[in-house]
């Protein structure tokens, strides 16, 4: 045993020495499973950017109550009345006077074109209360000033920021019957509020000529009181109204999408991963070529056929490793923390996320690369253990 | 042509390296195919869009309503063919994941506006005489079973029954189908009367979502557009009137940035490929510099052995690309039956075309390096270093 051990050693340290020799050839396993590995980084690490950028919104203690039947807010229609019965309900929680800690919003969209573009993007406008951060106590200024009640003024998220240069501190945009004045940026830790317009609840009340709002969001007294306040709601004979916690919410209009790109990486990287191991098992089959003599000798010499088969395929997944390393790193690199926006077809509105380049993918990357290293080398190592000792020295 | 034997034999020369090389090659092409179709798929809309056709919505959103009234306002405009409003329903069969889309419109104008659209004259009848009536496109009838004569439960999204109820029924009474199978992904839908909407619904009574107007002649296009849209300026429910291929197009732009990553992994993935089969190429050259030099001496001149190779590259690329494309077109038809949405999903000429130019340029590429390296190589040193 100790002894196949010592052989194997021998032999992978004769092989991997030889690699700087043949490093036209064995670049070809490290490009070409690099690809791969960045594609399918890469492609991963935005569709867990999304699902972040959704699922990192609200918290456990946070209900979102929507129309019974409505999947999202845009479709949603709360009633004044409707708003004040929920509010009342077992569990919400209440501030020093006695207060729900809720806040009834509207949701309507407004197009908002990029710069050199006239095509419109769905951008959210959240009808809100001045006094929102009580309910969402991430929310803070970090430029200009809060809206004024009353007022026709926009607060815009960084995300909307940074993805459409044409709204700017200072400027208008459109929300309804006009141009609005934009008198702040906000922030509520980086999630999909940002890619959203805050204006003044009853000031877009009187410019959409709405009288029902969307949603409601309310903080509960804690989690565990979700079920009593849900029971609440649902059992009451005037309300067909569907609360979910927020996190919940949110985290499930992101998977349509999430779904989608999973399924567009995995099936990229499995028709590319099968075209690298292609190339993996030719520049292998090729260096077991070069070696036959070599190979010949140190099994006349006593070898066994395993440490030959082991130091191919150690070869190869070294070479692989390599090639995991420098994709996984290329997307690290090029894409962590790239920001971009697309449409969410799910609340049917833009979404502006950042690329996250994770530990777990980076490990699925590797895993990836390994297994394609794996089978890249696993044929090529037979052969070279199968080869007639006599018949290779000869031609040699 | 008389070269193609010497060719073909220098081709598999070593049967696995070519095979293999090969094969990274049509998966490479494969995804090409793929992908392309499923851009092509995005873009449909663009192209199939009515030259004739204009879509009217509120002019902050696409999802503002606008009175109904603007609908007979708008159909007295001079060079306006023909209007029919519609409205998003956004409901769902089932479950949310059940989802496609239904529309309430008014039925005849809107048959008449899109010829595309194939209903058996009899099942219009039917629809036209029916006020809970549905026609729905074939390829959602073939994905839930729906026959005609079923009641078929939607789900209510954003509009409950004046009751307060979510679950709306229809009577299916037609299956329709587009002239072009290529097209069935734009028109995957349910359609009903805006009239028993409107009756049954709770509430957004007298509106419409948005409407499409057919003109008399599309060179009028630009003209009707400001003739609607100057009817409704500064009034409470003001319009943005536009071309339908402009509309469909804003919808393909709001998917951003990811038409850019699509293109960007197809250049990943060719350029992965340049390399195998770059790396390839150069080997077999290497290894045959003695046969080169003994064509050489037996008279093949410096250009005969540089055409000798590139057509040895040209051979493999492009018999790769076509096997490739070739295996596209087997899966697609699969593909488009199972993912809801790209029932159109096909290989487009285009893309067909492109593939091969890819094809020819890689071939340059990879074979033009050791294809030089055979036109220089000096008979002497060739056979004396063997």
């Amino acid at each position: 045993m100790a002894n196949t051990l010592n052989q194997i050693g021998a032999v992978t340290a004769l092989n991997v020495r030889s690699i700087p020799s043949r490093l036209g050839t064995s670049l070809v396993i490290v490009i070409g499973i690099a690809g791969v590995v960045g594609v399918l980084v890469a492609l991963l690490s935005m569709g867990a950017g999304f699902a972040a950028t959704l699922g990192g919104t609200g918290t456990e203690e946070r209900t979102i109550v929507l129309r019974g039947g409505s999947v999202d807010e845009l479709s949603s229609v709360i009633t004044r009345e409707q708003s004040q019965i929920i509010g009342d309900a077992p569990g919400v929680a209440r501030d020093a006077d006695g207060k729900p800690v809720m806040v009834a919003e509207f949701y309507l969209l407004t197009d908002v074109a990029k710069p050199d573009s006239t095509s419109p993007n769905n951008v959210v406008v959240r009808g809100t209360q001045s006094d929102v951060a009580r309910v969402r106590p991430e929310f803070g200024i970090v430029e200009g000033r809060m809206f004024e009640s009353g007022v026709r003024e926009v607060i815009i998220g960084t995300g909307v920021a940074r993805q459409f240069e044409t709204l700017q501190l200072g400027g208008t945009v459109d929300v309804r019957d006009g141009a609005w004045n934009i008198v702040g940026i906000f922030e509520t830790g980086g999630d999909v509020h940002e890619s959203e317009l805050w204006v003044d609840a009853g000031a877009l009340e009187t410019a959409s000529r709405r009288s029902a709002f969307n949603s409601v969001t309310l903080q509960l007294e804690s989690a565990d009181a979700f079920q009593t306040f849900k029971d609440a709601l649902t059992t009451d004979p005037r309300l067909v109204v569907n609360p979910q916690r927020q996190t919940d919410y949110y985290a499930s209009r992101s998977e349509q999408l999430h779904m989608l790109i999973r399924i567009l990486g995995y099936t990229v990287a499995v028709i590319m991963g099968i075209g690298a191991v292609f190339g993996a098992l030719n520049v292998m089959y090729a260096a077991v070529a070069t070696r036959t003599v070599e190979i010949a000798t140190l099994r006349a010499l006593g070898f066994g056929g395993l440490p030959v088969v082991i130091s191919v395929m150690i070869e190869s997944l070294l070479l692989a490793l390599a090639g995991g390393l420098v994709g996984a790193l290329g997307a690290y690199l090029f894409f962590n923390g790239f920001t971009v926006n697309t449409l969410n077809f799910q609340t049917f509105s833009q979404v502006a996320f950042a690329f996250q380049v994770t530990p777990e993918l980076i490990r699925q990357g590797i895993v990836w690369a390994l297994v394609m290293g794996l089978i890249g080398g696993l044929f090529p190592a037979v052969r070279a253990a199968r080869l007639p000792v006599v018949d290779a020295l000869r031609a040699g | 042509m008389k070269y193609l034997p010497l060719i073909w034999a220098a081709l598999w020369r070593r049967k696995p390296r070519t095979i293999f090389t090969m094969l990274s090659i049509v998966v490479a092409f494969l995804l090409y195919a793929l992908l392309s179709a499923v851009n092509a798929a995005f873009n449909a809309g663009v192209e199939i869009a009515g030259a004739d056709r204009l879509i009217t919505t509120g002019r902050y959103s696409l999802t503002q309503v606008l009175p109904f009234g603007h609908l007979q306002q708008v159909r007295s405009v001079p060079g306006v063919a023909s209007v029919a409003g519609q409205s998003w329903f956004g409901g769902y069969y089932q479950k949310e994941s059940n989802f496609f889309p239904q529309f309430p419109t008014q039925i005849e104008p809107y048959l008449e506006m899109y010829p595309e659209i194939v209903l058996p004259e009899e099942q219009k009848q039917a629809m036209l005489n029916t006020r809970t009536g549905a026609i729905v496109a074939k390829t959602l009838a073939d994905r839930y079973g729906f026959k005609v004569g079923d009641r078929i439960p939607i789900i209510a999204g954003i509009w409950p029954l004046a009751d307060g109820s979510n679950n709306w029924e229809f009577d299916l009474v037609g299956i329709f189908d587009t002239k072009n199978p290529k097209e069935r992904s734009m028109y995957e839908m349910l359609l009903f009367h805006h009239e028993y909407f409107d009756e049954a619904r709770q509430f957004g009574k007298g509106t419409i979502g948005w409407i499409v107007i057919k003109t008399e002649d599309p060179d009028r296009n630009e003209e009707i557009v400001e003739a609607v849209d100057d009817l409704f300026a500064n009034s409470p429910n003001e319009t943005r009137t536009e071309t339908e291929r402009a509309f469909n197009q804003s919808f393909v732009k709001q998917m951003g940035d990811i038409g850019l990553i699509m293109s960007s992994i197809i250049g990943a993935v060719f350029f992965t490929l340049l390399f195998l089969t770059g790396n390839t190429m150069m080997q077999s050259v290497r290894e045959r510099i003695p046969e080169l030099a003994v064509l050489k001496t037996l008279g093949y001149s410096d250009v005969g052995v540089l055409g000798l190779v590139l057509a040895e590259s040209l051979a493999l690329c492009v018999l790769a690309a076509l096997v490739g494309i070739g295996l596209a077109g087997l899966l697609l038809p699969g593909i488009a039956a199972k993912l809801p949405g790209f029932s159109g999903l096909a290989l487009k000429p285009e893309a067909f075309a492109g593939a091969l130019g890819i094809a020819v340029l890689l071939a340059l590429i990879v074979g033009l390096p050791p294809a030089l390296r055979a036109m220089r190589l000096k008979i002497v040193d060739a056979l004396a270093a063997h």
